[in-house]
């Protein structure tokens, strides 16, 4: 059953076009990643995916649905099940906040916890990604980055959504600590079921995490199947060369 | 109390000789070592890299060596650019060693570069103060820079930093680095704000002209395996410290310390899953591959 | 270095708060006890400082020092409710336009910069020209005067904090633009928004006492610190005081000011409050 579905979107920036045609569908507990170059349209793809832009043609669906940004209670529905993480692990936490109140957010604007119940909730987010207790009462700067991408991770995962959209989550974080959240985001869906969308220009993110994979260049899919086929049979240039550029161990 | 492993220096005189390089914070008794007891040296042609995470000291140890800490920071120890020792010198002796002898690449380079000023004037300023170049000398060699890292378009010389990709500022920021023909290059994560395939020409284009120039290269990056493509031998510093050191093949193969097995096995983990290993579903079912131009 | 700092940033609060406080303090105890009352003339004209008149008198034979006291009261009034008029009117624009659409935000910002074109004090005149003078218009005027200011600054820290990841992540949870501008906006602008909400006050305090001083302000007897300037402005060389005086209760109301917004600014940061080893 299709949860989340871009079906042939568009997207123009003021007249320059930046998706064309992109259709992207995603099964309960799915994984697919987008992989592309910087300019390649990811981000916009996420944005649409997110509700947070409508495309200029064709539909985003959610449970069927096409998206009314405008209605509130659809939007609600939407927002409950379909959560995000971003790339900035130093900008996607409001350094004036406390980690509970932060974790918190999405409970309270969508109206499904408050005070006790919600702190509870908080505390089981936080513990499931690995935090210490005591991380609720503390503010963003005292982590590091790894921690606040879990920190972002139990926020998006405290509302218990079945999408979550990852917007290049790892890129910005060491190559350790890369593996650690990738291991958590692996974990997390191991054991709620949670479907994902991932976006990178890191073959090795998407290749850990996603069972398919979508290759966008200059707005266009060009390329769509099992990561482990697009990894070992490539079937176009511009996949070979986003494969080939991966910098590796040597034997 | 440095790691004092034997060091080849058969190529004659090194070009950097570091020798229990420290980095502390603060004064008296509140002081904080972040960097202790660093050595290590690079000669001629050779290839060094500085592996390990954010806040191990491979940043400091590379601003230590120029004399560009951080004000609140200070340096001990011994560090040889040139046959001059730096650390405590002044800024009237360093600044002749800044250019010739030591050039600096950066992870940002949107804020290495001044964004006020034509790229092109980036590239004349260390070309007329280093090599004395003027009028259509000047011109021409600011137009051979470009050349050399692959910006060929003449108009580009006369952009802004902002007009231009991440990959396009890092080639200038090379540019840069390079038009005063430093001995040494340091090459601080120079490629982690850009995306795989622009990392990969980035990385190209400096392997190229560090091994055409025969400067010698401080590599320094989190990415074992950028640090293990483009260098020979290696220092993981983890908490300040140089845990582990040796040549990249064997770091790579049979890791002593558990931080750098730990490295390695990461790194490893990510190299397997692109090599299809991690678990890819049933392959085939949904397989729609697609053609590039496929409605045009 | 940082603890050094940290003393001095909390030394600097404290004074400021001293500053103010003085004034308040005098504010409040003329609501309830002054030397004379303003209108006693018994002292004798331009009478030198003396145990009678700390201060001495001014030219119609009343004690500068009352009249110094109620000029603290009105000070505070100018300032407070000048910077509460503007503030609400500037915050309220500048968020506005932080949110809207690029047309509207580039009208809006366009209008803040021809407003801001007029001199706060030019602004003022006129509004005051249009009513009689009074305490009241004054506020009023010097207020609406300083929002466009305050306008643009807000809309500027605004647009920073609205274009952030936390602000598209509150977004993605759900949170609509009320609840984004209660819950991050507000609290992200308003310590950098406290400081120059500040230098408005004093700006503010100033912008009255010129006005008083060309005879626009409250009219007598309520003496504001401007127009104990101005009517000392013929005496200044007989009667020094009678300059001096108001000249250094602006400046104490205006630094102390100031000090505060600097220590508040500080305090009211997390990542200044406390920092574990990064």
């Amino acid at each position: 059953m299709t949860v989340l579905e871009a079906a042939n979107v568009d997207f123009a920036y003021g007249r320059r076009p930046i998706l064309h045609g992109v259709s992207l569908r995603l099964g309960a507990g799915e994984s697919v990643g987008v992989v592309g170059e910087s300019g390649a349209g990811k981000s916009t793809l996420l944005s649409l995916l997110l509700g947070l832009a409508a495309p200029s043609a064709g539909a985003v669906r959610f449970d069927g649905e096409p998206l009314r940004l405008r209605d509130r209670a659809a939007m609600r529905r939407f927002r409950s099940g379909v959560q995000a993480v971003f790339q900035d692990p130093y900008s996607s936490l409001d350094p004036r906040q406390r980690i509970d109140r932060i974790v918190a957010e999405p409970l309270e604007s969508l109206g499904i916890a408050q005070g006790a119940d919600a702190a509870a909730r908080v505390r089981a987010a936080l513990t499931s990604v690995g935090l210490p207790e005591d991380a609720a009462l503390r503010y963003p700067h005292e982590f590091s980055g790894g921690q606040r991408q879990r920190i972002a991770i139990a926020r998006a995962t405290v509302v218990r959504p079945r999408v979550l959209v990852a917007d290049e989550p790892v890129s910005a974080l060491d190559v350790s600590t890369r593996t650690q959240v990738i291991d958590l985001v692996n974990e997390l869906r191991a054991t709620t079921g949670l479907a994902l969308v991932m976006v990178s220009h890191d073959l090795g993110a998407v290749a850990a995490t996603c069972e398919r994979t979508l290759v966008l260049e200059g707005g266009r899919v060009v390329e769509e199947g099992p990561t482990a086929r697009i990894l070992t049979a490539p079937r176009e240039d511009y996949t070979r060369r986003l494969i080939s550029a991966i910098p590796r161990l040597p034997v | 109390m440095s790691v004092q492993v034997g060091e080849r220096e058969s190529a004659g005189a090194p070009l950097l000789s570091v020798d229990g390089l420290t980095v502390s914070a603060g004064d008296g008794a509140e002081a904080a070592e972040l960097v202790r007891g660093i050595s290590f040296s690079i000669a001629a042609g050779e290839r060094v890299g500085l592996i390990g995470e954010s806040g191990s000291g491979k940043s400091l140890t590379a601003l230590a060596i120029a004399g560009l800490l951080p004000a609140g920071l200070t340096a001990g120890g011994s560090a040889l650019l040139g046959g001059v020792e730096t650390i405590g010198a002044s800024e009237a002796e360093l600044r002749p060693l800044r250019g010739p002898a030591i050039g600096f690449v950066f992870q940002e380079p949107l804020t290495a570069l001044d964004p006020l000023m034509r790229v092109g004037k980036q590239i004349a300023e260390p070309l007329r103060r280093h090599r004395r170049l003027r009028g259509a000398e000047l011109d021409r060699a600011v137009a051979e820079s470009l050349a050399e890292v692959r910006l060929e378009d003449p108009r580009l010389a006369r952009a802004y930093p902002h007009e231009l990709s991440g990959g396009q500022r890092q080639r200038i920021a090379i540019a840069i680095a390079l038009a005063a023909r430093p001995k040494l290059l340091v090459a601080d994560e120079p490629t982690t704000a850009l995306d795989v395939t622009v990392q990969a020409e980035v990385l190209g284009l400096l392997d190229r002209l560090v091994a055409e120039r025969g400067m010698g290269l401080l590599f320094i990056s989190h990415d074992l395996a950028v640090v293990a493509q483009q260098t020979s031998r290696v220092l993981v510093l983890r908490g300040g410290e140089a845990v582990e050191r040796g040549t990249v093949a064997d770091l790579v193969r049979a890791p002593q310390h558990p931080y750098t097995a730990q490295l390695v096995a990461h790194a490893r983990a990510l190299d397997a899953a692109l090599d299809g290993a991690a678990d890819g579903g049933s392959a085939a079912e949904d397989d729609r591959g697609r053609d590039a131009g496929g409605d045009a | 270095m940082s603890r050094r700092r940290s003393w001095s940033r909390r030394a600097t609060l404290r004074l400021g708060l001293a500053l103010v406080g003085i004034v308040v303090l005098v504010a409040l105890v003329s609501l309830v006890w002054l030397p004379y009352a303003l209108d006693d003339t018994s002292g004798g004209r331009l009478s030198a400082p003396s145990a009678e008149h700390l201060l001495g008198t001014d030219k119609l034979g009343r004690d500068l020092l009352s009249q110094l006291m109620v000029g603290a009261r009105i000070a505070l009034l100018v300032g407070i409710g000048s910077v509460v008029i503007a503030t609400i009117i500037g915050v309220t624009i500048g968020l506005i336009a932080a949110f809207a659409a690029p047309w509207l935000d580039d009208s809006i910002s366009a209008l803040l910069d021809v407003a801001i074109a007029f001199p706060v004090l030019l602004t003022a005149m006129l509004i005051v020209a249009l009513q009689p003078p009074s305490l009241g218009s004054a506020i009023l005027a010097i207020g609406l005067g300083m929002s466009a200011v305050i306008a643009r600054i807000a809309r500027i820290l605004a647009k920073r904090v609205v274009g952030s990841q936390y602000v598209t992540a509150a977004r993605t949870s759900g949170t609509r633009t009320l609840g984004i501008v209660r819950r991050h906006v507000l609290p992200n602008i308003a310590p950098t928004l406290a400081v120059t909400l500040a230098l408005q006050f004093g700006a503010a305090v100033l912008a009255e006492a010129s006005l008083s001083y060309l005879g626009l302000g409250a009219p007598p007897p309520n003496a504001s610190w401007g127009r104990l300037l101005q009517e000392a402005q013929g005496t200044v060389l007989e009667a020094p005081v009678g300059a001096i005086a108001p000249g250094i209760a602006l400046v104490v109301l205006v630094l102390g000011v100031n000090f505060v917004a600097d220590g508040l600014r500080d305090a009211a940061d997390p990542t200044r409050r406390r920092r574990r080893s990064a």
